[in-house]
């Protein structure tokens, strides 16, 4: 579904994503981990479209077509979501107007018909029932006066209508009490399905306690430098990335 | 990118939509003006003595007067001897009912979404028509006229009604106040005469439509609205015009007289010819309106969303005399390409316990200019009184202008005045959240700035609103690059 080859990206003149491969197939679920620095969100953003992300080099395939030439908007109709690390606020836009809009224009996209308020709002109920998370989400303009655990439960929530086919989770975790991580990790696995693929960015392994992932990779210099299953995620907790690192030089050292 | 910014070219090529003129025959003056002219206009309308009178002493008043320059606008000087300052159409008479209106006329209206017999019945809105300088028609008087509700045009008050005109003409902008109220107040053509009887609800939103037509004709507009004790009105102003090349002037004035527990509610959406893109040949916006809350516990609330005119330059404001009176101030003011903006509201705290509320979200885009001017004044006799002020610029562009001048003047030490102000522009985030979620940029970049001016739009009636929303996103095409 996602094929990443060589990527190179450069933010602000400055070279972050450096030669960066990444396969992954539909119903898949994959963990990204790596130190500050390293490049993680870049590879978000990057596949997201985001402006000031420059590919230098590489290729980004998304079910068979290249995105790299597709407006951001157009990337979202095809199937993509971003979960943000920090979500943004936009006073005075309704929730639930904000999520219609949405996903009507990927709709419109896709040749589908729009859906009408009362259809979107029956739609809509369903999910936060499937999601636990209360209905006073719907009211509230997006993110406006959320604490860090209700934005993070809001982006799950978006996905959950949006339904995409690849999910990228950037640090979903971060800043979340143990109670909202919970939340947030059973949201993304009630949504785990054969054809929908999730990368999941995060900088402790707690999350992959309750999200278990396919595969594991470690994102360090730009590049994923070692790549393994669930276990790695486990290894990397008890040695810490400095242990990467000393493997890596081990290997350039050898070679 | 380049996509974009094909799509963004060809919006903003896209014409005024209202731009076009009736071929009717008008019945206007020669340019220029002195008492001679003044003098003519009143015998054209058949008025009393007391209003020419009135009109004289303003217009000799005016004489003395020069045109004030502490705006934060520039403006190309006005030739008030170039201006014609009648125009009517020839067909002059009143009709009984819309039938017998020229239907060249109504045709206009037509073109201007005003069908004034199915959209005024639909709606429930009673409409006065001022089309030029004189009035056609007004429907729904019978209706209004079982509850006692009087709404017909200026010129017909003067008429029907010349007592209450006479009590309350210029006692709440007198001709002395400025310089372009004195003008107005000596050659003013028509406008609409408002009267709510005690006790009485007004049935349905009353709403009037304008139109300047004529070349070099400016448009003196001159409305009066009395709201006796416990009484309630909403009343919408909304305007369109043709695109025309020379600059066109509006120097409106609008008196506002709310006497004990009477709400006046007076809302505003504007839609005039903001001037070409090079910002040639827009419309002058200039006006004075006031309200004054007479009575114990009268409250005057002003909405308006003004996105047109070259030139807008506007405080419409509250005078609290009343104990226990309320002022509101509701706006959202836009500037695109080349307008200018200087707008705000004046609150006079007067009386006990009075408040004030006002709200401004400035939208600047293009080369536009928005100066916010605002003054809270509290006199010495006003124990008590309260005022909230919040003021938002919102910023699109890096050749935009956003000004702020807020005055506050306190003389009483039990008031409590708050202030706060926020600059900002539509951020990055806001905009790349909107997209990663499948939203087109146009799209994401109206729901924020209707996001921004939620707070306004709400105060406005539904209809009102809807026509609000749909200008802001018309004159913000094109304006994110």
């Amino acid at each position: 579904m996602l094929n990443i080859q060589n990527l190179h990206v450069r933010v602000a003149g400055k070279d972050i994503l450096k030669g960066l491969s990444l396969h992954v197939k539909a119903g898949e679920v994959h963990a990204i981990m790596g130190p500050n620095g390293a490049g993680k969100s870049t590879l978000g953003y990057a596949i997201a479209g985001r402006a000031g992300y420059e590919i230098s080099e590489g290729s980004v395939t998304f079910n068979g077509r290249d995105i790299t030439t597709m407006a951001v908007e157009e990337r979202a109709q095809a199937g993509l979501f971003l979960a943000f690390q920090y979500p943004v606020e936009i006073p005075g836009v309704n929730n639930t107007y904000f999520l219609r809009a949405a996903l009507n224009a990927k709709r419109k996209a896709n040749d589908l018909k729009p859906l009408d308020s009362r259809e979107f709002l029956k739609l809509v109920r369903e999910k936060l029932k499937v999601l636990h998370i209360s209905d006073d989400l719907l009211s509230r303009a997006v993110n406006e006066g959320f604490s860090g655990g209700e934005k993070k439960r809001n982006e799950i929530f978006q996905m959950a209508v949006l339904e995409p086919t690849l999910a990228i989770l950037d640090e979903t975790d971060s800043g979340l009490d143990i109670d909202s991580l919970k939340i947030v990790a059973e949201g993304v696995n009630r949504l785990r399905r054969k054809d929908r693929a999730f990368v999941v960015v995060t900088h402790y392994q707690r999350l992959l306690d309750y999200i278990e992932p396919d595969f594991v990779h470690v994102l360090a210099d730009g590049r994923i430098v070692q790549s393994g299953d669930k276990t790695l995620a486990a290894q990397l907790e008890d040695h810490g990335y400095g242990w990467i690192k000393e493997r890596q030089i081990k290997e350039g050292a050898g070679a | 990118m380049a996509e974009a910014r094909e799509q963004v070219e060809s919006l903003v090529k896209r014409g005024y939509e209202h731009g076009f003129s009736t071929d009717i025959e008008s019945d206007t003056l020669p340019p220029g003006l002195d008492e001679g002219v003044v003098r003519e206009i009143s015998k054209r309308k058949d008025e009393p003595e007391w209003l020419l009178a009135w009109r004289l002493k303003a217009f000799r008043h005016w004489q003395t007067m020069t045109p004030p320059a502490w705006a934060n606008l520039k403006i190309e000087p006005i030739d008030f001897q170039a201006i014609s300052y009648f125009s009517a159409p020839k067909t002059k008479a009143k009709y009984a009912s819309m039938d017998e209106v020229d239907p060249k006329l109504l045709a206009t209206y037509e073109k201007l979404g005003v069908p004034l017999h199915e959209r005024a019945r639909l709606a429930g809105v009673a409409v006065d028509a001022v089309f030029d300088s004189v009035s056609v028609g007004t429907t729904f008087k019978a209706e209004l006229g079982k509850v006692g509700v009087i709404f017909c045009s200026f010129s017909e008050a003067v008429r029907e009604y010349p007592e209450l005109v006479r009590a309350h003409l210029g006692t709440v902008v007198p001709i002395q106040d400025n310089y372009f109220a004195a003008l107005n107040s000596a050659v003013f053509s028509d406008g609409s005469f408002v009267y709510i009887p005690k006790n009485t609800r007004c049935p349905m939103e009353l709403s009037t439509y304008f139109r300047i037509n004529a070349i070099n004709t400016g448009q003196f507009e001159r409305t009066l609205i009395i709201a006796e004790d416990d009484s309630y009105v909403s009343y919408l102003e909304g305007c369109t015009a043709p695109m025309r090349d020379e600059n066109q002037l509006h120097a409106a004035v609008v008196e506002l007289v709310a006497f004990d527990r009477a709400q006046i509610k007076y809302s505003t959406v504007q839609n005039w010819y903001p001037g070409d893109e090079e910002g040639r040949g827009g419309i002058y916006n200039f006006v004075t309106k006031r309200g004054e809350c007479r009575g114990v516990k009268s409250r005057i609330s002003w909405t308006q969303v003004e996105t047109g005119s070259a030139i807008t330059w506007k405080y419409p404001s509250c005078v609290l005399k009343g104990d226990d009176s309320s002022g509101e101030f509701y706006s959202v003011a836009l500037t695109n390409h080349h307008q200018q903006a200087d707008t705000g509201t004046k609150m006079i705290h007067i009386g006990k316990n009075t408040k004030s509320h006002i709200i401004s979200k400035g939208i600047s885009a293009g080369r536009g200019q928005n100066a916010y001017r605002g003054l809270v004044k509290i006199e010495k006799s006003a124990d008590g009184a309260r005022n909230y002020t919040q003021c938002d610029s919102l910023l699109m562009g890096k050749r935009c202008g956003a000004h702020t001048y807020p005055y506050i003047e306190v003389k009483n030490p039990s008031a409590i005045v708050e202030h706060e102000a926020t600059t900002s522009k539509i951020s990055d985030d806001q905009l790349f959240y909107c997209l990663s979620r499948g939203i087109g940029q146009e799209d994401a970049v109206s729901m924020i700035v209707d996001g921004f001016c939620k707070q306004v739009f709400k105060e406005l009636p539904m209809e009102f609103a809807v026509e609000a929303k749909k200008l802001l996103e018309v004159s913000l095409e094109g304006s994110v690059g």
